[in-house]
C-alpha cells in the first residue's frame, strides 16, 4: 500500500512541475518586461510606429501589422482548401484512400518548418520576383507557405469534427431527398462549426507563432506594408533576427515582444474555450 | 437539373481538394530530395563542415540533433506520460484537471521563439547553465510535453472502463492494472503521442537557436554546444553559406522525419492488429 502512496503522490508532483514550470515562464517574460512597461509604457510599445534600437525607441505596431496580415491573407489561401480536403476524406473519400491520407496529412505537419522556409526560399521567392514586383521577399510569399504549414492543422481538427456530426442528423436529410451536397451545406458544416472554428483559431496560432520560415521569406523590412508584394517584418521574426546582438533594453523591448505574443496565444484559446464547453479529446 | 450540377461540381471539387493536398506534399518532398541527393555522399554524412559549412560536412549536426532528441525523450516522454497518467486515473480534483488542461493547450501554441527567450532568460543567465544541448534539450522537453500529455491522456481515458473493473476485480492493486492492462491497452495512442511530439522537437530550429551555442565542433557530451540540423540548413540557406550543403542538410532532415513517419506508422498498425482494436 505504501508503494502505491509513493506512485500516486509522485505522478502528482509531475504535474506540479509542470505548472511550476510554466508559472515560471510567465514570471520570467514579464520580468524582463517589466524596464519597457516601465518606462515606456505598454500602450506606447504596442501602438508605436517607430523601432529603433539604436535610438532606444521601441514601437512594435508595424510588427503586429505584419503578423496579422500574413497570418489573414494565409488563413483566405489555408481554409477553403484545408476544409474542403476534410470535407472530402470524411464524406467523399472510400476508406482506403482516407487511410492513405492519415500519414500524408501527418508527413505535412511533420516536415521542418525550416525546410518550408528553404522551400519557399528557393522556389517561392523567384517565382514571386519573375511573375510580379518587387524582390519576391514578401508578405504574399510567407504568407502562401504559412497556408501550407497549417493546412494539416486545420485539416485534422476540421476533420475530427466532421466525423462526430451524429449520423442520424445526415440519414435524415438524405431521406427527404437532399443532395450530397446540400447534406454537407446544411447538416455537417453547421454542426461541425464550432469543431471548424477550433481548426481555424488552432491555424491562427501556428501562424502567428511561425519563426523561422517567415523570417526566410518576409525580407523583414519594419515598415506597414501597403500591397502584398512588399517586404514586412512580423513579432517573432523581430525577436529571432535581433536577439542575437540585443542587450540592455533592448534586450528587454524583445521580451516584452514575447509577451505580446504569449498575451495573443492566451486570448486565442480562451476563445477557443469560451467555443469549444467540451470533453477530453478536442485539442484547443 | 439545377440542383445536380451543383452536386457534381461540389463533389468533384472536394475531390480536387483532396488532390491538390496531397501534390502539395508530393511537390515539396520530391523537390527536397530530387536537389538534394546530389550533395549526399559518406564524406557529407561523417566529416565535420569546414569554412562554416560552405565545404565538408554535416557529422556534428546530426550529433547534435541526436543528442537534444535524447535529452528530450529522457525528460518529455516520463513527464508528459506520467502527468497524463495521474489525470486519467487518479486525480479526483476537476479544477486541477483544467488547469493544467488550459496550460498545456496554451503550452503547445506558444510560439517556439517564446520558449527560445524563456530558456535564454531562466537556463543561460539565471540558472547559469551554458549554451549547451542540455539546455536546449530541456526547453525542447518543455515544448514536448504538452503534446504527449494530450495525447496520452486521451488514450488513456479510450480505455474501457469494464478492461479496469476486471482487473480490480482480480483484487489487483491500482498500479499492477495500470502496469498490466491500461498501459499496453492505450500504448498506441501514447506512442502516436511521443512521435509527434519527438518529431516537432528534431524539426526545431528556433527555440533552441539561442541556447545550444551553434558551434561547427562535434559534441561530445550534452554540455558541449552544438548545432542541429534545422538550425545548420536556416543558417546555411538564410546566410546564402552554400545552397549545395543546404539541400544535402535538406535532404537528410526530410528523410529522417519520412523515416520516423512511416516507421511508427508502421509499428502502430502492427500492434493495433496484434492487441486486436
Amino acid at each position: 500500500m505504501i508503494k502505491e502512496y509513493i506512485i500516486e503522490k509522485g505522478l502528482f508532483s509531475i504535474n506540479t512541475i509542470l505548472i511550476i514550470l510554466s508559472s515560471l515562464m510567465v514570471i520570467f517574460l514579464l520580468n524582463e518586461s517589466i524596464p519597457i512597461i516601465q518606462n515606456y509604457g505598454i500602450g506606447d510599445f504596442i501602438f508605436g510606429l517607430t523601432w529603433s534600437p539604436d535610438n532606444n525607441i521601441f514601437g512594435i505596431l508595424p510588427m503586429i501589422a505584419g503578423s496579422v496580415i500574413i497570418t489573414g491573407l494565409s488563413l483566405v489561401l489555408s481554409i477553403p482548401l484545408a476544409i474542403s480536403c476534410a470535407i472530402f476524406l470524411e464524406e467523399i473519400a472510400p476508406s482506403n484512400i482516407k487511410k492513405l491520407f492519415k500519414p500524408i496529412i501527418q508527413t505535412l505537419a511533420g516536415i521542418p518548418s525550416v525546410i518550408y522556409g528553404f522551400f519557399g526560399l528557393t522556389v517561392i521567392v523567384p517565382l514571386i520576383r519573375n511573375n510580379f514586383t518587387g524582390s519576391g521577399f514578401s508578405v504574399i510569399t510567407a504568407s502562401i507557405i504559412l497556408a501550407v504549414m497549417i493546412l494539416p492543422t486545420i485539416i485534422s481538427v476540421s476533420q475530427d469534427a466532421i466525423k462526430s456530426v451524429p449520423e442520424n442528423y445526415k440519414e435524415a436529410s438524405f431521406g427527404l431527398g437532399s443532395t450530397h451536397w446540400q447534406v454537407i451545406r446544411n447538416i455537417i458544416l453547421p454542426t461541425a462549426l464550432p469543431g471548424i472554428v477550433t481548426a481555424i483559431i488552432l491555424g491562427i496560432g501556428r501562424a502567428i507563432g511561425e519563426t523561422l520560415a517567415v523570417l526566410m521569406l518576409v525580407g523583414n523590412v519594419n515598415i506597414i506594408p501597403t500591397s502584398i508584394f512588399e517586404p514586412a517584418r512580423t513579432l517573432t521574426s523581430n525577436i529571432a533576427l535581433e536577439m542575437g546582438y540585443a542587450t540592455g533594453i533592448h534586450y528587454n523591448a524583445l521580451f516584452t515582444t514575447a509577451t505580446v505574443l504569449f498575451a495573443m496565444i492566451i486570448i486565442l484559446m480562451s476563445i477557443c474555450w469560451m467555443i469549444q464547453k467540451r470533453g477530453v479529446g478536442n485539442a484547443c | 437539373m439545377h440542383v445536380k450540377s451543383i452536386q457534381k461540381i461540389t463533389s468533384f471539387w472536394f475531390k480536387l481538394s483532396g488532390a491538390i493536398t496531397l501534390a502539395i506534399l508530393m511537390i515539396i518532398v520530391s523537390y527536397i530530395l530530387i536537389k538534394g541527393i546530389g550533395a549526399i555522399n559518406l564524406e557529407f554524412l561523417l566529416t565535420k563542415p569546414v569554412d562554416s559549412g560552405r565545404e565538408g560536412g554535416i557529422l556534428p549536426m546530426i550529433l547534435s540533433s541526436l543528442y537534444l532528441l535524447a535529452v528530450t525523450s529522457f525528460i518529455a516522454i516520463p513527464l508528459g506520460v506520467g502527468s497524463a497518467l495521474y489525470m486519467a486515473e487518479y486525480n479526483e480534483n476537476h479544477k486541477l484537471e483544467v488547469v493544467i488542461r488550459f496550460i498545456s493547450q496554451v503550452l503547445a501554441s506558444v510560439p517556439s521563439i517564446v520558449f527560445g527567450l524563456f530558456g535564454l532568460a531562466f537556463l543561460i543567465f539565471f540558472l547559469k547553465t551554458g549554451w549547451s544541448l542540455l539546455s536546449g534539450g530541456v526547453i525542447l522537453s518543455l515544448m514536448s510535453m504538452p503534446t504527449i500529455y494530450q495525447v496520452s491522456e486521451v488514450a488513456l481515458k479510450s480505455v474501457p472502463e469494464h478492461y479496469k473493473e476486471g482487473c480490480y476485480g482480480m483484487g489487483a492493486t491500482k498500479w499492477q492494472c495500470i502496469t498490466s492492462i491500461i498501459l499496453p491497452t492505450a500504448a498506441s495512442g501514447i506512442f502516436t503521442g511521443i512521435i509527434l511530439a519527438l518529431t516537432r522537437a528534431f524539426s526545431e530550429a528556433a527555440a533552441v537557436m539561442y541556447l545550444v551555442g551553434s558551434s561547427l565542433e562535434m559534441p561530445t557530451s550534452l554540455l558541449d554546444t552544438g548545432r542541429p540540423l534545422p538550425l545548420h540548413l536556416y543558417v546555411l540557406a538564410n546566410e546564402g553559406i552554400s545552397m549545395e550543403n543546404a539541400y544535402g542538410t535538406a535532404f537528410v532532415l526530410i528523410a529522417i522525419v519520412l523515416t520516423i513517419t512511416i516507421l511508427s506508422n508502421h509499428i502502430i498498425s502492427k500492434y493495433e492488429i496484434k492487441l486486436g482494436v
